[in-house]
């Protein structure tokens, strides 16, 4: 009797290891753009984009969309900066100290800004000049702390990356399309090509839309506009995607 | 009894020795790239300033071909004295202005760049002052009369953007061209910006059109070319009878 009922607890422990083994094996062998991996990528895209959702990271979307290039360096060094913070997080989110975490994860945001900014002082000064002291302002880029301490304290190192990649790439291709428009717009240049044809002093030398009586809106240029283009995307987004539709 | 388990992260030798580790780690990391990406650094910034030197007498260069455009134009390089003489010791081009400005006038050093493009002669003049919030600094440069501006730029360090900061742009930069920077009696100005249309067509009244919402970044453009110009006065008198270049 004592036998038994030993060998059938022996039996469940048996059954309740190859349980947890099936369970983690199942979870390494995720395919590493499974659903739910991709979800992570795709999401901030739209359904929780950062800016246009949960409104973060705006002050930066208002300060550089002036131009394309500078915007996408923006982007480029936001990517840069959230998806390498996100994966040293979650790394070490086991061994940091649950009480200095908030200063943890700042000290490992503000050196990985510090690099990115004499990586671009180094390699791309021109830019790194147009972007002045937003690289440095990354550091308070609410998108940042908010993916490190809603995603990466509690998830592992490959899924925190993607998480970093997707929100970046979210919050980036807000900036571009904002500074799409804005340069367009404003200045009648795409990369400083000008797409538009040329305005010249004289009336008559204006080539392309300018010898049309087209005048570029200088209000483009000036950030209130920056606000009103990411307010023009939201409708847009809303009206299409039906999920962001608040139920009353 | 069973004890109660503690967590390790909690206690207070812990926290102590993770943050001491962090911040060893990152300081050494922060450490190593600036001292390895210094040098490529230093030769941008010395590359811009070539590149705002040869803007100042008009000629617009990417950075990349600023130094052989530079070595091109700019035949002379000089230091000066407080007296007008040349120093012979001093490096014209390394003197840091910062440092040179907190010195008193006649232990200073004054750089001087000397360009000649196509036949025409013309001397360009670093400049460095106070804007709101921080330095502000640029290049002027005179044509042979030593009395008419040919071109200037300015840059900053952190002025505002949008106000300030729009010292840097071309369109306030074309206000300073053909100005004077002397007076109909032959006073050394400088080249004032003003609040108020005082007419851009009007090149011999020492004024130009200051930008609104920046009033003292202007002042500080107007302060920095007449407090620095006026230690160039007797090394200009030798080149040229003023006097006579005014009439």
């Amino acid at each position: 009797m004592a036998i038994d009922t030993k060998l059938a607890s022996e039996a469940k422990e048996a059954k309740k290891k190859e349980m947890i083994l099936f369970l983690s094996n199942t979870e390494e062998r995720e395919h590493f753009l499974s659903k739910n991996n991709r979800k992570l990528l795709s999401d901030p895209l739209n359904d929780n984009n950062p800016i246009t959702v949960q409104v973060l990271g705006i002050c930066s979307a208002l300060a550089i969309t002036v131009q394309l290039e500078p915007a996408i360096v923006m982007a480029l060094a936001v990517t840069a900066v959230l998806a390498f913070s996100n994966m040293i997080v979650s790394l070490i989110r086991n061994l940091i100290p649950n009480r200095i975490r908030i200063i943890v994860q700042l000290v490992i945001v503000a050196s990985l800004v510090i690099l990115v900014d004499q990586i671009l002082k180094a390699y791309a000064y021109d830019v790194s000049k147009q972007l002045s002291v937003f690289v440095g302002l990354i550091i308070t880029n609410c998108i940042v702390m908010g993916r490190l301490e809603a995603f990466a304290l509690g998830n592992g190192v490959y899924k925190s990356f993607l998480d970093g990649i997707g929100n970046a790439a979210g919050y980036g291709v807000i900036l571009i399309i904002v500074a799409f428009f804005r340069e367009l717009l404003g200045s009648g240049k795409l990369f400083g090509f000008e797409v538009l044809g040329h305005k010249a002093a004289v009336a008559a030398e204006s080539t392309g839309l300018y010898a049309y009586g087209y005048e570029n809106n200088g209000l483009m240029l000036l950030s209130p506009m920056a606000l009103i283009v990411v307010g023009i995307i939201i409708w847009v987004q809303r009206a299409r995607n039906r999920k962001l539709i608040e139920q009353n | 009894m069973e004890e109660i388990p503690v967590n390790k992260t909690n206690t207070n030798g812990y926290t102590f020795m993770f943050a001491i580790i962090m911040v060893v780690v990152v300081a050494s990391v922060l450490a190593f790239t600036a001292t390895t990406l210094q040098p490529i650094q230093n030769e941008n910034v010395r590359q811009e300033k070539m590149q705002n030197i040869l803007a100042t007498v008009g000629i617009e260069t990417e950075r990349s071909e600023a130094e052989e455009k530079y070595n091109k134009y700019i035949t002379e390089t000089i230091a000066l004295n407080e007296d007008g003489s040349i120093n012979e010791k001093a490096d014209a081009f390394t003197v840091d202005l910062a440092k040179e400005l907190k010195k008193p006038g006649v232990d200073q050093v004054y750089p001087l760049y000397i360009a000649n493009i196509e036949g025409s002669k013309y001397y360009i003049i670093p400049l460095r002052g106070k804007g709101l919030w921080d330095a502000i600094w640029g290049y002027v440069s005179l044509k042979d009369d030593v009395n008419t501006i040919k071109g200037a730029v300015f840059d900053h360090k952190g002025e505002t953007p949008g106000l300030g900061a729009e010292i840097t742009q071309t369109w306030f930069r074309e206000r300073f061209a053909d100005e004077k920077i002397f007076d109909g009696s032959g006073n050394l100005i400088g080249v004032s910006v003003v609040k108020g249309n005082v007419g851009p067509s009007n090149k011999d009244d020492n004024k130009v059109d200051a930008i609104s919402g920046a009033t003292i970044t202007g002042n500080g453009v107007s302060d920095m070319i007449s407090e620095r110009l006026i230690h160039y006065l007797p090394y200009l008198k030798q080149q040229k009878d003023i006097k006579v270049a005014i009439q």
